[in-house]
């Protein structure tokens, strides 16, 4: 307990949308007189209620009563769907925004790393940037001088240190981006989501000086990331978050695995609501089914790997209509793509009026035991999506049933089976 | 709970007040404050020929054409002091002050990228504004000063006659203020009605006409005089004038009472911005 160097007491955050959107100083006055009239004459009409409703009814929870405790040296990965407030919790903690309520104690200096290359002037040299840069996050004149050949080397721009950024490859940039940030002489780092940027090589140096810093300096590390085998590397703790709420405080695999849980129970009815959403102008999607349910999961057992989707709904104009399926692993990885549209040059052309598919999509039998994501996308091959239903399937699969009996699993290696 | 050391604690909360600006948050980065300076000046001339000249170039062809279009085309009166003198004594120090105004109105909006990604007192920014342009006016005194030395050689008639020269940093602080007032509390606005930014540029150069840089106070007709020296830059520039020439209408009632306006504006213009600060990355 003594050793935790950040404690977040009941923080929640809300984003009243209606006050601010009014735009204009007219409008103000006129809701403020409102207001004001309201209280003296105690009589309400209906532009009065109008307002008020309007303005009550427009809170939106970005990020619920959360509290936890960060210890020295830890590693957190903060993960959650889209929307669910990490990157709000971020930004609280880095003092950008703050909390409509709550309460965060802390201890020891503190950079975030919402972005990199905060501030950089494109005019000037890289070395003018490394100064201003450090600055805006927080380090003096003096730490960058003695961290300076440091923060070069590590770039790996030497050659062009003295050359304004702005003719600097994007690559470049974000190296010494970087460069900087990881060179921050700070207890306390916060990370949102920035190694999603730059090539595989360059990541990989980055989450190597990450973990370098929460081990050698004792550093503690907050993250974000989409990415979960970056969190699994790289954190010794994880955070989901799901709809501002904290849903899991634990080790990362058991975070991780609540998260890809959630993914398979919570969509249940997401293949519903995903296409209500997912409406476009010349078409109009109406029912779903996979496998004949409107429900996830969809389970493919006995080395049956079918998937028969029926859809139904109208288009208003001649549409090319082609169906393309991916299927990805637990942590989103792309496994599979199948389009017959591109593999085998055909489309079908849907006449306006209502229309009703079905598709026989089979997946290869010798897929091993697991839990899979799926997407179905409606397309017109090479040109546009009609509509996506991204990560919408919940995928189980129990195995090809081999002779001997043995069924392998996908998480403890490898992916497919096969002899020939 | 969290035991905690002294130093290197922090603390967030939902209701910061009013006021919480502390001097030694901003002390601590006095670096930055330095670099975003200096970053004003080495991008002001990057990718131009004069470079630097420009700061020079400027008042120096406003004062041409001023002394074309006010003194000789116009007629207007310049209290006796050589109009080139004039007419640059005016434009410097005005200059100092707009530029402050304009360049602070638009903190928010300048930086919403920087605002919304990193935290440091915001306040640093229009301090640096407030500093490059200093600079920048100390350069623009300087050729002031050589432009009166000439004088001094080449004209017999010119006689430097200044008073309380000590009041200098004083009236370079009320532009400051009034400047750096003025733009926080627009910059303020400007997050939430952004028909303010449009006002600013065309304001100041409207203001501009009724502050008297173009002519002498004593010029002013008596009905007018009380409501241009209402314009609190208006003794900031008579007094300007008064302790470099020792001509022009100064008097220490209006002048403390410039004084005490722009004290006032600079506070309400800390509250103003201090106050949207809080908000201001959930309203953008």
């Amino acid at each position: 307990m003594s050793d935790s160097v950040i404690a977040v007491e009941n923080i929640s955050k809300f984003y009243q949308i209606g006050e601010f959107n009014s735009g204009s100083l007219r409008n103000d006055i006129q809701q403020w007189l409102h207001r004001k009239n309201r209280r003296f004459s105690g009589l309400q009409t209906e532009k009065n209620n109008l307002l008020e409703s309007h303005k009550t009814s427009n809170k939106i929870w970005s990020l619920k009563n959360v509290s936890f405790n960060v210890n020295r040296g830890d590693i957190v990965g903060i993960i959650g769907s889209n929307g669910a407030g990490k990157s709000t919790l971020l930004k609280i903690l880095s003092r950008v925004t703050s909390p409509s309520s709550g309460k965060i104690l802390g201890k020891g200096k503190v950079a975030s790393l919402l972005e990199v290359g905060t501030g950089f002037h494109p005019d000037l040299t890289g070395r003018e940037n490394i100064f201003l840069n450090g600055a805006i996050l927080g380090m003096n004149n003096k730490d960058i001088k003695r961290n300076l050949d440091e923060i070069i080397s590590f770039s790996g721009v030497e050659n062009y240190i003295d050359t304004p950024v702005k003719r600097y490859s994007s690559g470049m940039y974000v190296r010494l981006a970087f460069a900087v940030a990881a060179h921050l002489n700070t207890e306390i780092l916060i990370v949102d989501e920035v190694l999603s940027v730059g090539d595989a090589q360059f990541q990989k140096k980055c989450m190597g000086k990450i973990s370098e810093l929460s081990k050698g300096d004792g550093k503690t590390i907050l993250f974000v990331s989409h990415n979960l085998n970056s969190i699994r590397t790289l954190c010794n703790r994880s955070l989901l978050l799901d709809k501002g709420s904290l849903l899991f405080d634990g080790s990362v695999n058991e975070t991780i695995n609540k998260y890809t849980e959630g993914f398979l129970t919570e969509n249940e009815t997401k293949l519903f609501l995903a296409f209500k959403s997912a409406e476009k102008k010349h078409i109009n999607i109406e029912q779903i089914k996979v496998n004949d349910s409107i429900n996830n999961p969809v389970k493919l057992f006995g080395g049956n790997n079918v998937i028969e989707i029926e859809i139904s709904g109208e288009v208003f104009s001649e549409t090319n209509i082609s169906f393309e399926f991916k299927l990805f692993d637990k942590d989103l990885m792309p496994l599979l793509f199948y389009s017959p549209a591109h593999f085998e040059g055909i489309s079908e052309k849907v006449v306006p009026g209502k229309f009703h598919f079905c598709k026989k999509i089979e997946l290869p039998k010798q897929i091993n035991k697991g839990n899979f994501v799926g997407s179905l996308y409606l397309t017109d091959p090479g040109f546009e999506y009609h509509v996506k239903f991204e990560h919408s399937m919940n995928i189980m699969i129990d195995g090809y049933p081999t002779k001997t009996g043995h069924v392998f699993e996908y998480k403890n290696g490898a992916g497919f089976l096969f002899s020939h | 709970m969290l035991r905690l050391n002294k130093e290197d604690n922090w603390v967030i909360e939902s209701n910061k007040g009013w006021f919480n600006v502390k001097i030694t948050d901003i002390w601590a980065y006095k670096d930055l404050m330095k670099l975003l300076v200096k970053r004003d000046f080495v991008t002001y001339y990057k990718q131009t020929i004069l470079g630097p000249i420009w700061f020079l170039l400027q008042p120096l062809l406003t004062t041409v054409v001023f002394t074309f279009v006010f003194g000789k085309i116009g007629g207007l009166k310049s209290d006796g002091i050589p109009r080139p003198l004039f007419y640059m004594s005016g434009i410097t120090a005005w200059n100092y002050f707009s530029d402050c105004l304009i360049k602070s109105s638009s903190v928010f909006k300048d930086n919403t990228g920087i605002f919304s990604k990193v935290y440091f007192p915001r306040i640093i920014i229009p301090l640096s504004i407030v500093l490059s342009n200093l600079i920048k006016f100390g350069v623009q005194f300087l050729l002031l000063i050589l432009m009166i030395v000439y004088y001094l050689y080449n004209d017999s008639n010119f006689i430097l006659n200044g008073k309380y020269l000590l009041l200098l940093p004083l009236l370079i602080c009320i532009m400051a203020f009034l400047g750096l007032g003025f733009g926080m509390f627009i910059s303020a606005l400007t997050t939430k009605y952004r028909d303010l930014s449009f006002v600013v540029s065309f304001g100041v150069q409207l203001l501009m006409f009724t502050t008297t840089v173009a002519f002498p106070l004593s010029s002013v007709h008596h009905h007018y005089h009380l409501l241009v020296s209402l314009n609190p830059a208006t003794p900031v520039l008579e007094a300007f004038r008064y302790i470099l020439f020792g001509r022009a209408d100064f008097n220490w009632i209006s002048l403390t009472y410039s004084f005490v306006v722009s004290v006032l504006v600079f506070f309400i213009g800390i509250l103003a911005f201090n106050k949207v600060e809080q908000s201001f990355v959930d309203t953008i």
